[in-house]
């Protein structure tokens, strides 16, 4: 299976070149094609990995710039094939949601941002990973650029300055490591870490840098403010991705880099990241109980969701007294789930503002109301999206969730109470966009609507059932990753 | 030593000659008298495709393009190692390198020029052009102060030429007499440096230079005649404060012209000012460090340097018209290929050269999205770009890469460039003595994405600027111009995914 992760990596390629040069109407089509072939090979990987090994599997090292030590070294453990297979997951879903624009521009560019989350996920080298990284945010930005909607000028600018910005001081902090370790290799780098990889000052620097290009990514509160206009601007699908997958980066940055490297750093510092963590989960909802539009609504409520992740991040790595061994696996375990159930998640619920908006032009709240008499389906289906964002036990978001609290309360029961605070504002934010959308009297402008046709159901039944199943029969998955949180745990413990 | 011997050894610089005077009389013999009545009816209704010029025109470009092959094979069928004259003319890999580099540089400015309409008698143009090259490769393959003077000329006089070639436009007359007073000015100073340091060690050979300062005392006039050629050196790179000329040659200046100062003649001169200090000067180096500043030659780099990176970056914020722009940002690049130097040794060397090669292809090729619009528009204003990716996906897509290289964007050859700079000169300098060097040309790359951004986005949205462009068809001619700019968009692409093709090769080639 040598050569998978390769394949993985340039088959979207590939499908970026080949919609460019074929016929305009089928460039949609093609694009399917390839999704589904990576799919593939990303089932493929899925089916050959071994769930009981610990370290890196399927590796490929290639000597690349010898010059300055940069190698081409993929390779996927559990976390890293959990973000395969939801990249596979979200963009083929992205691919099918509306209203979106046609054209090979777009569909081109979104298999070349495939392209690089796929070697974001898989690159176990510092500078490989960064070319990624790098490579994700260019089709991003002219994603947001071309195809965005009003002020999409305004947020697509900041959205790149804010993250070039992030990934300027991480490059330079990892140019300092690299000139005291002489390595850019993470693993190398991670057992390094273990003692301390740097000292004094510099390292101080060191970490600022790092945390600062992932804080952006991610987002963590106070960094998070490009996030509303570019998820408000970008099209359905490409606000599916923003949220699904490469909002993720940041949070495997943290697990992949920072954490490891900076443990002493982070135990230092860690009550004061945890009030950030806990500030993006308390602030994020109440900030989307103030909107009106609904993609606006979705994307701080995604700071928030994304801020559970951090929260028990944090705990662990900063808790000052060593923590029992379970608790860590709980909560590792859970920010992996919350991984995976926040992309299909969020993904669904930004699907769904589209459908709206496909039907009435526009997206805001007031715009929609007595839904349910119209479209039952929709509003069904769409409920049960919202209830699983909100954590609702026997779908996806409350395996996660539930996790997370259960870990991190046993290490900071003070952070862990006030962060609770976040989910009932959530819950609330939710119910109420429920009640005014879905009942009351029919708002003017809505009773045209058609009920989900019948490729809209194609694509939900699907996903649907996946966050009922990972809701009910979560072990499936906890088994991609179960040995890599085992090996973090002793990492961390 | 035989003549014979010195003209295989001068091969490529005599093949180069040869066909200038070759393009010359094809010019002459054919495309005078078209030439002659274009330029009577000169004026608003000029009318440059009358066929028989044109035909001039492809037949000139072609026999140069020829000659430049040529050349390139008789750089390669040279001998690894020569000296002739006591270095007045060496050959070692680094010279061939860079011959080569710099003729490709000025193969690609060719394809540029097939089209540009503007330019009245394409066969003087072009052997003026094919003599500028001469220089470049007279200037890259020389160790001898007196010989790198007589390159700096030839470049130089043939450049004021071809900025002022375009008869009927003032800007370019413009361009070509601050060109000319810049650059003579700065001639002088050069000359007057290497006099006093011929004064000082009684010889104009590098390496002999070297050995002399090795045991003298750093005395203030050796410090004069240092400070004096660094000056002339400035000059040429558009190191602020020192970059006067540039806005005006690179916005005047006929497209091709533009886009050989930015790219071969900058090239060349930074092999050669890194010759010159890194050999020449080697025991002045002194230090640029933070806290550890020494005299010598590296922390006068050091602060032209860091003006070049600011004053570049902040002021191409405020342009509007794009080759101004890429003048003001040039001089942000000089800065920061500057850095490469200050850090010095092999490792700075070869990243100073990796950078400034893969800036020039860049440039080249960002002139040519130019020259395209300029045809397409009539002018090269910002707005002229606008809604260029609805006319042309192609020569949009270039433009963007070439913009985001610039701005330094994984995984685009400008990334690399800084990268290999970046880490070079933190390596170079005992304790990060350069990081007060190397955090400023962050930042400043940081403020430089603001502008190229700022094309980006007249390139792909706003269309409303300029209405009554939109409704133009899309210019379907110039294949070989599109085929070219496309060439070299995929050469950023590649020097920037793998980097080591030319950073290897650079780092062998130098001793």
């Amino acid at each position: 299976m040598v050569g998978m992760i390769t394949a993985i990596i340039f088959i979207p390629l590939l499908g970026a070149l080949a919609v460019w040069v074929w016929p305009q109407r089928n460039c949609r089509v093609i694009a399917l094609i390839f999704n589904a072939i990576s799919a593939a090979c990303a089932m493929g990987l899925w089916r050959e990995f071994d769930a009981t090994g610990t370290g890196m599997q399927f590796v490929e090292r290639h000597a690349w710039i010898p010059a300055i030590n940069a190698e081409y070294l993929v390779g996927v453990d559990g976390l890293s094939l959990l973000l395969v297979l939801l990249t596979s997951l979200i963009v083929p879903f992205a691919f099918v949601a509306g209203p979106t624009p046609g054209g090979r521009g777009f569909d081109a560019t979104m298999l070349v941002m495939q392209s690089a989350l796929y070697g974001t996920f898989t690159a176990q080298n510092f500078v490989l990973w960064f070319l990624f990284y790098e490579m994700s945010l260019i089709p991003a930005f002219l994603l947001i650029k071309i195809w965005g909607g009003e002020n999409r000028d305004r947020a697509a600018t900041k959205f790149f300055l804010y993250t070039f910005l992030g990934s300027v001081a991480m490059l330079l902090s990892f140019l300092g490591i690299y000139f005291a370790k002489g390595t850019f290799d993470f693993s190398a780098l991670a057992s390094l870490g273990k003692n301390g990889l740097l000292t004094g000052k510099l390292a101080w620097f060191a970490f600022a840098g790092i945390f600062i290009g992932l804080a952006v990514k991610v987002p963590l509160f106070p960094f998070h403010t490009w996030l509303p206009d570019a998820y408000q601007t970008a099209p359905t699908g490409v606000s599916m991705i923003l949220t699904g997958v490469l909002s993720k980066m940041g949070v495997y940055g943290f697990v992949r880099l920072l954490l490891p490297l900076f443990p002493n750093e982070i135990k230092i510092i860690g009550p004061w990241l945890l009030v950030l963590a806990v500030c993006s989960i308390v602030f994020a909802p109440l900030a989307a109980w103030a909107q009106r539009d609904l993609k606006r609504m979705v994307a701080y409520l995604s700071i928030n969701h994304l801020g559970y992740c951090m929260l028990a991040l944090f705990a662990v790595a900063a808790s000052p007294t060593v923590t029992a061994n379970i608790d860590t696996h709980a909560a590792l375990s859970g920010v992996f789930m919350q991984i995976f159930n926040h992309g299909i998640t969020a993904a669904a619920l930004f699907y769904f503002v589209g459908l709206l908006e496909q039907r009435r032009g526009v997206r805001g709240i007031r715009d929609f109301g007595g839904l349910m008499q119209r479209t039952p389906l929709l509003c069904g289906w769409m409920s049960v999206a919202i209830f699983s964002s909100l954590g609702l036990p026997g779908l996806n978001g409350f395996i996660g969730e539930f996790l997370i609290f259960k870990g991190a309360f046993a290490i900071t029961a003070l952070f862990t109470s006030i962060a609770v605070i976040g989910l009932l504002v959530t819950a609330i934010v939710f119910v109420r966009t429920m009640q005014s959308l879905f009942s009351g009297p029919l708002a003017e402008g809505c009773s045209a609507f058609p009920d989900l046709l019948r490729r809209e159901k194609l694509v939900l039944v699907p996903v649907t059932l996946l966050m009922f199943a990972i809701g009910i029969a979560p072990q499936f998955m906890f088994n991609i990753f179960n040995m890599t949180v085992v090996h973090m745990t002793r990492l961390f413990g | 030593m035989s003549y014979l011997e010195l003209l295989k050894l001068a091969s490529p610089e005599a093949i180069v000659v040869i066909t200038a005077l070759a393009v010359l009389t094809i010019g002459l013999t054919t495309g005078r008298e078209a030439a002659s009545a274009t330029v009577s009816t000169a004026g608003p209704t000029r009318n440059a495709g009358s066929s028989s010029s044109t035909r001039s025109a492809a037949l000139c470009s072609f026999v140069a393009a020829l000659g430049l092959v040529i050349a390139i094979g008789a750089v390669l069928m040279l001998p690894r190692n020569a000296t002739l004259f006591g270095g007045m003319l060496v050959i070692t890999p680094l010279t061939s390198l860079f011959k080569i580099i710099c003729i490709a540089l000025v193969f690609f400015t060719l394809l540029l020029t097939t089209s540009e309409k503007s330019l009245l008698h394409p066969g003087e143009y072009l052997a003026i052009v094919l003599l500028a090259t001469v220089g470049l490769m007279l200037l890259v393959g020389s160790e001898e102060l007196l010989m790198i003077f007589i390159g700096l000329e030839l470049l130089g006089l043939s450049l004021y030429v071809m900025a002022a070639f375009d008869k009927n436009d003032v800007r370019s007359a413009e361009a070509g007499l601050k060109y000319f007073l810049f650059g003579s000015t700065s001639s002088a100073f050069t000359l007057f440096g290497i006099s006093l340091i011929y004064g000082m060690s009684g010889t104009t050979g590098l390496a002999a230079i070297s050995a002399k300062l090795a045991t003298a005392s750093v005395q203030p006039l050796l410090a004069v005649g240092v400070v004096m050629t660094l000056v002339g050196f400035s000059f040429k790179i558009a190191a602020a404060p020192f970059h006067l000329w540039a806005p005006d040659a690179y916005q005047g200046a006929p497209v091709p012209s533009a886009a050989f100062i930015a790219s071969g003649s900058k090239v060349a001169s930074f092999v050669v000012l890194g010759k010159i200090v890194l050999v020449g000067f080697a025991p002045v180096h002194g230090s640029a460090a933070w806290h550890g500043m020494v005299a010598g030659w590296s922390p006068v780099l050091a602060v032209l340097a860091a003006f070049s990176i600011l004053l570049g970056n902040l002021v191409a914020l405020a342009q509007s018209n794009v080759r101004r722009l890429l003048a003001y940002s040039a001089v942000a690049h000089g800065g920061y290929t500057l850095i490469g130097l200050v850090a010095g040794g092999r490792d700075g060397f070869s990243a100073a050269l990796f950078y400034t090669t893969t800036y020039a292809i860049t440039l080249v090729g960002a002139f040519g999205v130019v020259g395209f619009v300029r045809r397409d528009t009539g002018g090269d204003d910002l707005s002229n770009f606008s809604g260029l990716y609805s006319r042309s996906p192609l020569m949009a897509g270039s433009m963007a890469i070439f913009m985001l290289s610039l701005a330094g964007i994984p995984p685009l050859a400008g990334f690399f460039g800084k990268f290999y700079l970046f880490s070079s000169a933190l390596r170079a300098s005992p304790g990060h003595g350069l990081l007060w060097l190397v955090a400023l040309a962050l930042l400043g790359s940081f403020i430089s994405l603001y502008y190229y951004l700022m094309v980006i986005k007249f390139i792909f949205v706003d269309k409303r600027a300029e209405p009554e462009i939109d409704h133009r068809l899309p210019i379907t001619d110039h294949v070989l111009q599109k085929s070219a700019i496309s060439l070299i968009a995929a050469a950023v692409l590649l020097l920037g995914v793998m980097p080591d093709i030319l950073a290897a090769q650079i780092l062998a080639a130098i001793p």
